[in-house]
């Protein structure tokens, strides 16, 4: 039996690097087919280029936010943080990006659903992303709830209503994106038969409001988990984190069980 | 202008034969690494560490990394024998390179049993990590002091038939004599070596940054420094010696060759680079291609020292 690899390790080209926000860029790399094959929800691991003074050793992880096999490119939407980012953020276009991927078990869609529900916040907005092109495909209809501090500083809103999707921003300066209201605009969705299933990432407080709302009306969901990775491969063990399997507390490696869980497994 | 036409990549530890001297170091690698790597190209496959009980690890955070280097805390997590003989040994019956398993336990006694059962069909080495904490030494690893290197390596001898080697520790003042013990003992080779006990303290918090406090230290970093464990081991033990630490690029590889390694294993490279054994492999059979060596266990302790040449070391010992 020939062997073939299904994950690459390759150097990209990047196509454009450049801020969409006062904190979020928008990187997009053209690179082979199966790079480019990325599902939504799953994530490369990205060598950033050293920053003056600060030597990152281990790759980045950075979910997918958009994979274009048409043009064979991948895009990337990231904050500067530390000093993998901030050596991200120094790529021109003409430059090169070694990444590996795509990597982990991404979102999953069940056509028979009408509408899903998108609950993002942070860097969850740009995991959550690409379902919206993926569900438009399927003809399921989506509702995306936006959070931030500022409304200023959503990302995806373009992306969401390009592919037909309600957009609902919420956000700390408007008083708009407590657990509260947002448990409110939910109820109404699910009232409306407008929410077969949810799709979050980015906030444990959100994720524990869709979990009650799913207990209580029986209803699927998937969340995409973060957690500090080394390898990305499910060799290392370093990024478990606890999930609730029937009870039973398991740990499971986010990088290789996940990123993306069941609901209702996860826990905070 | 070359006139050879291959090079002869296989390597011997003891009476195993491996097709080439590179394999991966044990922790570092799982089923997930064949997304990108054939593993039928390595010299050998190495299990993560099997332990008798279930263990689930250490708290989080597990890692930091440090310049060229990372520090790991993981704890061996282990979901115990049965897991093993049912899910991963026919998984790894796929694959023709060897399959080298790794065990731990915190009695010599552990050791011997655990050693027993794991000599199964498709096992073809054992790795005794015997750099962990001994419960009946006060916690000190088994490979700190010759004595009990030497004790859970002839239980360790007793109790399997199949090829025995025994990963000793850098964290102890006399490796060489830890590595004599062991083939006494009856080892069939020596794996040099394993992390360098360390710490990283977070600025922000003031916080240790492992939730174990103290983690082992691997990468480019420590690569001149097992070197030397390995340089100084070969000297004093006739048996082959698996060199790991630091080895991330084929002239990695060969320096520890030359040190007097017979094979290398590969680890925290791969996190960074997940095709970087078959990189190295490559790497090694175009260097010898170029320098015209035939095979490349001619390599093994290479290194030129003029018999006059010792190093001196007097500066370790300053006078009192």
């Amino acid at each position: 039996m020939s062997w073939k690899a299904s994950v690459v390790a390759e150097l990209a080209e990047v196509v454009a690097n450049a801020p969409v926000n006062a904190e979020y860029r928008h990187l997009v790399a053209r690179c082979s087919d199966m790079a480019a094959m990325a599902a939504p929800g799953q994530f490369f691991q990205l060598l950033c280029p050293q920053p003056m003074g600060e030597q990152p050793f281990l790759r980045r992880p950075m979910s997918v936010y958009g994979a274009h096999p048409d043009r064979c490119e991948v895009e990337f939407l990231y904050k500067v943080t530390g000093a993998g980012t901030r050596g991200l953020d120094s790529l021109e276009a003409g430059n090169r990006i070694d990444l590996v991927g795509p990597l982990g078990i991404g979102f999953t869609l069940d056509s028979n659903w009408q509408h899903i529900v998108a609950v993002g916040r942070g860097a969850g907005l740009a995991t959550l992303a690409p379902l919206a092109q993926a569900a438009h495909a399927r003809n399921i209809g989506v509702t995306a709830i936006l959070s931030a501090r500022r409304p200023e500083l959503v990302v995806s809103v373009d992306l969401f209503r390009r592919h037909g999707a309600e957009v609902i921003v919420v956000t700390d300066a408007e008083s708009t994106s407590g657990p509260a209201n947002v448990e409110r605009i939910l109820r109404r969705l699910i009232a409306e038969k407008r929410c077969d299933a949810f799709f979050t990432c980015g906030s444990s407080r959100l994720m524990r409001v869709q979990q009650r709302l799913a207990r209580e009306f029986r209803l699927p969901g998937q969340v995409a988990m973060e957690q500090q990775m080394a390898c990305g491969l499910g060799l290392c063990f370093c990024c478990v984190r606890d999930f609730n399997i029937a009870g039973e507390i398991v740990q499971r490696r986010v990088c290789w069980e996940g990123p993306v869980f069941d609901l209702m497994e996860a826990l905070p | 202008m070359t006139t050879m036409t291959a090079v002869d990549l296989s390597v011997r530890i003891g009476t195993l034969t491996l097709r080439n001297p590179v394999m991966p170091a044990s922790g570092t690698f799982a089923e997930g690494l064949d997304r990108v790597i054939d593993f039928n190209r390595l010299g050998a496959l190495v299990t993560k560490t099997i332990t008798r009980e279930l263990r689930t690890g250490n708290p989080l955070p597990r890692v930091v990394e440090r310049p060229g280097s990372l520090i790991n805390a993981i704890g061996i997590p282990s979901k115990g024998i049965a897991h093993f003989v049912e899910e991963m040994l026919p998984y790894y019956a796929a694959y023709d390179a060897p399959l080298v398993v790794s065990i731990s336990a915190p009695t010599a006694e552990g050791f011997a049993s655990l050693a027993a059962e794991m000599s199964l069909p498709g096992v073809a080495a054992i790795e005794a990590n015997i750099s962990c904490p001994n419960i009946e030494e006060d916690g000190k690893a088994f490979a700190m002091r010759p004595e009990p290197a030497e004790k859970v390596t002839r239980e360790l001898r007793a109790a399997t038939a199949l090829p025995l080697w025994v990963k000793l520790t850098p964290n102890t003042v006399d490796m060489p004599e830890v590595a004599r013990a062991a083939e006494a003992a009856g080892a069939d080779a020596i794996t040099v070596a394993n992390t360098i006990l360390s710490m990283a303290i977070d600025l922000k918090t003031f916080k240790p940054s492992l939730g174990n406090i103290m983690g082992g230290l691997s990468g480019p970093a420590i690569k001149p420094i097992i070197l030397r464990h390995v340089f100084q081991c070969a000297k004093a033990v006739r048996i082959p010696i698996i060199a790991c630490g630091g080895i991330s690029t084929a002239e990695d590889a060969l320096e520890f060759m030359l040190a007097g390694a017979s094979a290398v294993q590969v680890g925290t490279a791969t996190f960074v680079q997940p095709a970087a054994m078959i990189t190295i492999i490559d790497g090694i059979a175009a260097f010898c291609m170029r320098r015209e060596i035939a095979r490349v266990a001619e390599l093994t302790g290479g290194v030129l020292i003029e018999e006059a040449d010792e190093p001196d070391l007097a500066w370790l010992n300053p006078p009192t």
